[in-house]
This record gives structure tokens, sequence and C-alpha cells, in this order.
């Protein structure tokens, strides 16, 4: 009984896990390793393994003696050297912070009113959040082109209105500002999902004791509604500034040269500049950066309030 | 001046009417209940009186102040909620804390306000935990104790005990009522138990289809329901058709269809010829193999027994009259090292007094 427990066990979990080994966890080692080797001649990393040239074989060219010439930290060094690598980082940091809680912004009164329909309408309502992604990501981002770009009736409408008071024209496309509206759009979904899941759980009798007991409108929202929506937040936060901090094709597209994230840069490491090594770097710095973020999250988080009064 | 006064109050939800020219008044200090089936409108006015629902007609006064348009937050009124509806990510002191907060009371106060009601309500040494943390009868008791932190003027409890197994359920209406006679407070309580209506009150408004069928001390109620209504609600009760046949000074004879007859008190208002039932609690009936006879003031009558159900301490009789009517009776199992006296199909006796029923005129 118990020994079939532990098969069915592996049976369930095995494949995720073999997934996740195979297309996660060593891709992330290979990545981490190649951090600290040299590009190869025409892209990709410097081989650790060649022919000999003296019998041809193919062999471990890194010995004991030479692996200085195989092996560096400069590529941490270079990411170090120049002031605009951690500028970038903190700018892309930015972006996705902005986004972060703009979504929370718009999506916490969205999924409250969701939450709070009456239960046929819940469905369809959640069905119209997601509805975007039926089409395709690039194609929306390239409707926003659209909507953003000079001729679009958008801009040409707000550039009317700026004109009565005396200012303008503005250009709203390849700016700071498209970048963040087309980032908050494209992970909006993200963060109703997770805030509609945990407001629609909230017990209703809640609200009544507050109010019963004293509490105003606001003093109910943000003594009983928002703390106990936190986990909902916090969900959705990270599912939205994650992707957000690594996203390069909004940038690249409606964010023009002033535009660009740490995503941008990555690829251009890897994709044009062929310096696989110090696209590794920025990649690393990345993942580190979100887990240092994630840790004092989770630090804040949690807190001894218990005697609190 | 009455603590409370609900004049003629009229709510509807729809078609439907919740509560129907309801009028009634609670006296300060009082224990008083709202009784009734579900559907009887008791919660609609109990969430009336805290302020959730407004009356459609009719007004709400609260130490002589009209209630209308003032919101549950400000009014000096606390429930006690069915599930406890205690905040989840407080702990039992910051829930009990959380009334005095609003009401701005500051820090110092708060802190030696809570624990005397931690005191009150004996859960010192759990202040520091989360409601989870907590059984159910603890929960009920820091609902309890948060509800009347701040000292309101009236206590609502909405059939607060239900969740409760029945040991336990017990136990707290002891409890409450300690803690309602040392604070002092006026409780207005709801539930549909009859059992802890009569346990707990000063006064019981029994309720249906939105009206008070009766307005009385639980002794009053049990003894002499008003209503056939009331009797079938409260307790067991035999509820035996009958037609006046005449009326004298202090007695007046009724005709059981198909049994005989029977002497009761008079009615006031009562005719000859009027129908209605005569009401006989099963404990008012005299039960034994053979009665003796002969005693004016007694009805007597033959039977068989037609079904026993065994409770431990009492067993119910259901008697078989020599016509086929069904009465119910029950003894205490009073005999050492006897379960029951009678069994299915014994043929016993059974007896009453004139004044150990009432008659309800239809």
């Amino acid at each position: 009984m118990a020994k079939s427990n532990r098969i069915n066990k592996w049976l369930i979990s095995g494949p995720p896990l073999l997934y996740l080994i195979i297309f996660f966890a060593i891709p992330s080692l290979i990545m981490a390793f190649a951090a600290f080797r040299y590009p190869g001649d025409y892209g990709g990393l410097l081989p650790l393994i060649g022919p000999n040239p003296d019998t041809g074989a193919n062999e471990l060219l890194v010995t004991a003696e030479n692996w200085r010439d195989y092996l560096t930290f400069d590529n941490f060094g270079l990411f170090f050297s120049d002031p605009i690598y951690i500028e970038l980082f903190l700018k892309s940091f930015w972006y996705a912070g902005i986004t972060t809680l703009a979504c929370l912004l718009l999506a916490y009164p969205l999924a409250w009113l969701i939450a709070r329909s009456p239960k046929k309408y819940r469905d369809l309502m959640i069905l119209l959040v997601i509805l975007p992604f039926w089409s395709n990501f690039l194609i929306r981002v390239y409707a926003w082109m659209i909507i953003l770009g000079p001729q679009g009736y958008f801009t040409m409408a707000l550039n009317q209105v700026l004109g009565v008071v005396g200012l303008g024209p503005v250009q709203l496309m390849f700016s700071h500002f498209a970048v963040i509206i087309v980032l908050v759009y494209v992970h909006l979904p993200f963060m109703v999902l997770p805030l509609y899941a945990n407001l629609e759980k909230h017990d209703m009798a809640l609200l009544d004791a507050a109010q019963d007991l004293g509490a105003s409108g606001w003093q109910r929202f943000w003594k009983v509604t928002w703390p106990l929506s936190l986990p909902g937040v916090w969900a959705g936060a990270a599912l939205v500034f994650i992707p957000a901090l690594g996203m390069f094709a909004v940038p690249d597209l409606v964010g023009g040269t002033d535009g660009i994230m740490i995503g941008n840069l990555i690829k251009q490491q890897f994709l044009d500049s062929r310096d696989w090594p110090f696209g590794s770097v920025l990649s690393i710095m990345l993942t580190l950066a979100v887990l240092l973020l994630a840790g004092l999250a989770a630090m804040v988080g949690r807190g001894g309030k218990r005697d609190a009064l | 001046m009455a603590l409370l006064e609900i004049r003629d109050v009229v709510k509807q939800f729809g078609d439907f009417t919740a509560v129907n020219h309801v009028s009634l008044s609670v006296e300060a200090g009082e224990f008083f209940t709202l009784l009734g089936p579900s559907g009887c409108g008791k919660t609609t006015l109990l969430r009336m009186l805290a302020g959730f629902e407004q009356p459609d007609l009719g007004e709400i006064l609260l130490d002589g102040v009209n209630m209308a348009g003032v919101p549950p937050e400000k009014r000096p009124v606390h429930t006690v909620f069915q599930n406890y509806a205690l905040f989840p990510h407080m702990t039992v002191a910051q829930n009990i804390a959380f009334p005095l907060k609003m009401a701005k009371v500051p820090a110092e106060e708060i802190k030696t306000r809570v624990a005397e009601v931690l005191d009150d309500v004996r859960l010192s040494q759990f202040a520091s935990r989360y409601p989870h943390e907590m059984s159910g009868g603890q929960r009920q008791r820091v609902a309890i104790g948060r509800a009347l932190v701040n000292r309101p003027r009236l206590l609502l409890l909405d059939e607060p005990l239900s969740a409760l197994d029945a040991k336990l359920r017990e136990e707290m209406q002891i409890e409450l009522i300690n803690l309602q006679k040392e604070i002092g407070i006026t409780f207005v309580y709801v539930t549909h138990d009859q059992g802890e209506a009569l346990a707990l009150s000063h006064r019981i408004a029994v309720m249906n289809k939105g009206q008070v069928a009766q307005l009385d001390a639980p002794e009053t109620i049990y003894s002499y329901p008003k209503s056939r209504f009331v009797a079938d609600f409260i307790g067991q009760c035999n509820l035996l058709d009958a037609t006046i046949k005449s009326i004298g000074a202090d007695r007046m004879q009724v005709e059981i269809a198909g049994v005989g007859i029977a002497e009761t008190l008079p009615v006031a208002g009562a005719q000859v010829g009027q129908s209605g039932c005569l009401t006989l609690r099963p404990e008012k009936i005299k039960l034994g193999a053979t009665l003796p006879t002969g005693d004016a003031d007694e009805v007597h009558f033959k039977g068989r027994v037609h079904d026993c159900l065994y409770l431990g301490d009492v067993t119910i009789y259901i008697v078989e009259l020599e016509n086929g009517m069904l009465v119910e009776t029950m003894l205490p199992n009073s005999a050492p090292g006897r379960a029951k006296f009678f069994d299915d199909n014994d043929q016993v006796e059974l007896a009453w007094r004139y004044d150990a029923g009432h008659f309800i005129l239809a």
C-alpha cells in the first residue's frame, strides 16, 4: 500500500519535475556557466572542447595552466564598469513598478465589482477580461501603435484639446508613456484574475460586522477588505511585475530609443552583439535582483503582529 | 419610557411581507427574545434594529430617538452574528479592540477595556490567538466580547448558539444568562429554538408570518398559549378539537370530537356551540395501569400504548384512546432499575384535571 502510494506520487509529480529540470534548471545552469566564459568568434561561446592541433581528435582544451584563457570574471566586471547598465536596471524596475501599481489601481475596483455582481454575470465578465488573449499579442501591440501614432484619432483629439489651452502638440508614440500604457494593457488581466479569485471568497458578513461595530465605508475597506485581499494583491503583483520587468517586445515596438528596458539589452547581447556571456550576466543579475526583491517582500509580509493591539 | 420601542413596523421584500405591523417595546436590562420558525420575520426585524434594513412603515425608537436614517455604524447597537463574523486576520484582542478603535478611544483605555472584556468572557489567556485557532464556543465568546466592549445600549444576538453542539449550547446558555445579569445590557435575542427561548428570556415574542403571535413571559407562553400556532410551536402539545357545550362560572364543558365530554377553564368571550381546541401538555396528563376514579375535577379515559419513545430521563407514550384518537403523554422513568413503565399495547388509563390545559377558540 505504502509502496504503491509512493509510485503514484512519482508518476504524478515525475513528468512536471522532469520538464522543469530539462527546460528550466539545466538551461539556467548552462546560462550561469556561460556568464564566466568568453564569446565565440562568430557568436555563441568559445568552445571548451575542440580538435587537438596535433592529433585532430576532439578533447578538452582547458587545462590547469591555461584555464584563464577560457574562464573569466570580466563579464561581471563589464556590468559594473559602466553605470548605464545599473541605470537601465533601475529604469526597468521603475517601469515594472509603475505598471504593477497602475494595474493594481485599475484591477482592484474591477475585480471587486465582478466579485460582487450576481453570480450569473460573473463568468461573462471574467470572459470579457480574458477576451484580449484570443488575439495575438503582437497584433494587440500593433493596434496600440496605431492608437498612439501621430495620425491616431486618440492622439489627434488629445492634441486638439491641448492646442485649445495653448499646449502641445505632444508625441505619444515612442515614449516612456507609450511603454507603460501598453505594459499596463498587456498585463491587466493577470492582476484582475487573482484579485477576483480572492475577493470572490470574502465573507460579506465580515463587512456587516465591521459596519455594525462602527466602521465607516473607508474603514471597512482598509481594515477588513484590503488586509484580507493581500494574498491576491501579492499574487497579482508577482504575475505583473516579473513579466513586465523582462519584457522586450513592447519597448521594442512602442518605446523608441529612449524607452528600452533591460530585456531589450539582453536580447541585443544574444542576437545583435553576439556576446552570449554578457547577455548571461545580465540575465543572472536580473534573476538575482528579482529574488532579492521577493525575499524582501516576504520579510515585510511576515512580521510578528500577534501581540499588537 | 421603554429603552426600545417598535411602532407598527412593516417591511416588504417585493411581494413578500417579512414584517407585518409589529409593535412592541423592550425595557432596559431585559433579556428579550424573538422566537419563531424560519421566515417568520424575526431576523428581518433584528436587521432593522441594527440598521441594515429600513422599515417601509412605522418607526423604531431607541431611548426615545427615532432611528430612521441612522446607519448601522452610528447606532449604539451591536450584533452577535450567527457565524460570529470574527475578523480572521486579527487576533482575539485585536477583534475585541476593533469597535473601540473605530470609536477613537485612546490607546491606553483600549488596553484596559479589552483586558476587562477578555476577563468577562473568560478568554484572558487567548488574547493573542487567531480565530481559526479556537473552538466554536471560544469564538462565540470572542464575538460576544467584541459586541459588548464599547457598551452598546442594546445587544442583538442572531441565533448565536445554533452552530454549537447540544452540550456546549447548554453551557453557553448559562454563561449568557450570567453575563447579561452581570453587565446589565439589554439583550434582544433571535432564535428558532423554543427550548433556548424559554430557558434564557425574561419575555418572548413568538412570531409567525411577520406578526407577533404572542408576547409574554416564558411560563405564560408555555402554559397559556393564546393560539393553536403558539401551542404547537412551543414544546409538545396535544391539541384536541372540541366544541363548547356549556359555560359555567368557573368551568366550561366541551365535547372532544369522538371522545366525550371534558371540563376545562372558561374562556373570556366564549359562547356555547363555538369550536376550538383543548390544549394539553403531555406532562400534565396522568398515566397509569389503573387510576382512581371519582374525583369530580378529573376526566378519565382508557386506552392502549400505541408507541413509546424512551428518552433516558423520561419516556414519551403515545396512547390510543378507545375511539382511535392519539394522545401524547410522558412519565419520568423514576422507578429504580426500571427503564420504562409500559410497553407497546399495554392497557393504560389517562386522567387530567379540568385546569390541566386550556381552551383556544378557533
